[in-house]
């Protein structure tokens, strides 16, 4: 005789009177828990986050103060990542650089992901004209690659940090909007939006409130993947002398200061570019993380 | 095909549209007078008639003394014919500078994808059939660190060791050798992406059936790989390998300038320091628009690799 497959008794009664919901959050933690990458990418990160945020407390030396006696000195006991040619310590230049690197990288993506989700929305939502509008305009940013399109928002803006913050968020609008705009082609089929408009929702409140949850997901993964290329993009950005200025201690600012020394004094190139380096590898080890945990279909 | 080829066409020629019009208006979306920026950059800020003659005579070359449809459709006229200006700082045609740079650019961009496709092809492949080896976790844990390495950073520990300390390589120059370090440094990251790409595909390739009727008729496990296997497997990586091209053409223009080379991506940057609109203008356009058409040639090879794509 075959099994049923409905719930005996018992089980409904179990699943009736399960109080709390797993929550997104948990779900997403516990996943991430079984990957070891994740969970490696994580220290690496909450431990460069607070070794910054603590720089002033951790650091004896001053990132910008000169001393002329030091200059140039390899690495040893009093500077573990040596000198520069002012004698300024550049184990604490790279830890102060990271509060500098860091924010604009996530500032750049903040400001990417909040307008390419915004178009991606309004153009899979609405449809018709607007959609084919708002993607002519995502197509043609996606003409310019990557690091093409921010040199032309910096020559347009001028050379500043906070220009290229927006430079680097600019160009990462494509990613965001044409991801955002196929989530919403696909949710918006769903019979519950259906039934949300026949209720006599407005528009902007079925957007709100049934098509938007069905974004935040890919948003969140997109976004992680994506920190790591804004940091490059900027540090890269810098490293032209587009971004950040001297003595500013911007990780991309270091390795350009570092470029004249190469040929005798290794350590002043190499320390600020492993700092990139391992920065960005633990943001991608987190977004391949919640990329498995969130979204399978993007891994495939 | 003849609808995918219209609708592709299409597209491009929208596309190409909007290019012209982004790179047109630069000029326009500077905050402030564009032509006060620039004389300002050359010194040319100070009060009298030599310098209101000089912003007159700015102004006219740059066109913005005309009404602006008249100014995007003389800009259009005049691209079409070759003419992209006059560079503010050197005075030299855009287009002359733009030749004598692209070719270095070409030629960087054309030796990086052929370590970014043969590397990444064999990486890949290799970790496909030592699946779950340490060969396999190796490979993938290089191709992780290839991606998050920035390249103007590998270039210089490259330069580093092979130029300065071995001198196997010279630092900077034209010839052969001094383009092995840059392709290299352009090239890995690609590798990364590709040896991903490669794995995940044949590992897939792998599973089908016509693979294990292929073995059960007994035929060398060498000849399965490359005769049935490779040949679908290496679809995706064509494709992904004609979208590289546009992202090595933009990593060049770092790497131009961590080795001293001459080309677009060198030339444009030296432009947007110096505040050259029309070099600026001229090189995006002209970057843009090659890697449009690059773009564009892979989604036709693409269709025609896999007949599917016509249809969606």
């Amino acid at each position: 005789m075959s099994k049923s497959i409905l719930p005996s008794n018992d089980q409904l009664q179990r699943i009736i009177s399960r109080k709390k919901p797993r929550s997104f959050a948990r779900d997403t933690a516990r996943q991430l828990r079984g990957n070891p990458g994740a969970i490696l990418g994580t220290i690496v990160l909450i431990v460069l986050v607070l070794v910054s945020a603590m720089a002033p407390i951790l650091s004896p030396y001053d990132p910008a103060s000169t001393d002329l006696l030091s200059q140039l000195e390899p690495p040893n006991s009093s500077h573990w990542f040596g000198t520069d040619e002012f004698g300024r310590d550049i184990l604490t230049r790279i830890v102060y650089g990271g509060r500098i690197s860091l924010t604009v990288g996530l500032i750049a993506l903040a400001i990417g992901a909040t307008l390419g989700t915004f178009i991606g929305l309004i153009s899979g939502f609405y449809g018709g004209r607007v959609d084919v509008s708002l993607m002519w305009f995502i197509d043609v940013l996606l003409a310019f690659p990557g690091i093409l399109l921010a040199l032309l928002v910096v020559s347009i803006l001028g050379v500043d940090l906070r220009n290229l913050m927006l430079a680097v968020g600019v160009s990462m609008i494509p990613r965001f909007a044409r991801l955002v705009r196929g989530t919403v082609l696909s949710a918006k089929e769903n019979l519950y939006v259906d039934a949300a408009r026949v209720t006599g929702l407005p528009e902007s409140l079925v957007l709100a409130r049934h098509v938007l949850p069905n974004v935040i997901s890919p948003v969140i993964v997109l976004s992680t993947l994506s920190l790591g290329t804004a940091i490059i993009i900027a540090s890269g950005l810098s490293f032209l002398g587009l971004g950040a200025k001297p003595p500013s201690p911007e990780w991309g600012a270091m390795l350009s200061d570092g470029r004249q020394f190469l040929q005798r004094q290794w350590w002043i190139a190499t320390f600020p570019g492993v700092a990139i380096l391992v920065t960005v590898l633990a943001v991608n080890l987190i977004g391949d993380g919640l990329r498995d945990a969130l979204d399978p279909r993007m891994n495939q | 095909m003849a609808s995918f080829l219209l609708q592709k066409t299409i597209r491009l020629l929208t596309v190409l549209f909007g290019v012209s019009l982004l790179t047109f208006s630069v000029l326009h979306l500077i905050p402030g007078d564009p032509v006060r920026v620039m004389l300002g950059d050359m010194g040319g800020g100070a009060a009298g008639d030599q310098s209101q003659a000089a912003y007159e005579n700015l102004r006219r070359q740059l066109g913005l003394d005309r009404p602006l449809p008249v100014q995007y459709v003389r800009y259009i006229e005049d691209a079409v014919q070759g003419d992209l200006g006059r560079s503010f700082q050197t005075q030299r045609t855009v287009m002359s500078s733009v030749a004598n740079s692209l070719p270095s650019t070409l030629v960087l961009t054309a030796a990086s994808m052929v370590i970014t496709v043969i590397l990444g092809v064999v990486l890949g492949v290799l970790a496909a059939l030592q699946h779950h080896t340490w060969w396999d976790t190796g490979i993938m844990v290089l191709s992780l660190i290839g991606l998050a390495m920035p390249s103007f950073w590998l270039g210089l520990i490259l330069l580093m060791i092979f130029s300065f300390q071995l001198e196997w390589f010279p630092v900077r120059g034209t010839g052969i050798g001094s383009l092995v370090l840059p392709a290299i440094t352009l090239g890995l990251g690609g590798a990364g992406v590709i040896a991903r790409l490669a794995r995940a595909s044949l590992l897939e390739v792998l599973r089908n059936e016509y693979v294990t009727t292929a073995r059960a008729k007994g035929l060398k496990e060498t000849l399965v790989i490359t005769r049935h296997a490779l040949t679908n497997a290496l679809i995706p990586v064509v494709t992904m390998a004609g979208l590289q091209f546009g992202q090595l053409l933009a990593g060049a223009f770092i790497v131009e300038t961590v080795f001293a080379r001459p080309g677009i991506g060198r030339l444009l940057v030296d432009a947007v320091l110096s505040r050259d609109y029309p070099m600026v203008q001229g090189v995006a356009l002209v970057a843009a628009v090659g890697y449009v058409i690059v773009n564009f040639f892979v989604d036709l090879s693409y269709a025609w690799l896999d007949p599917r794509i016509r249809h969606i």
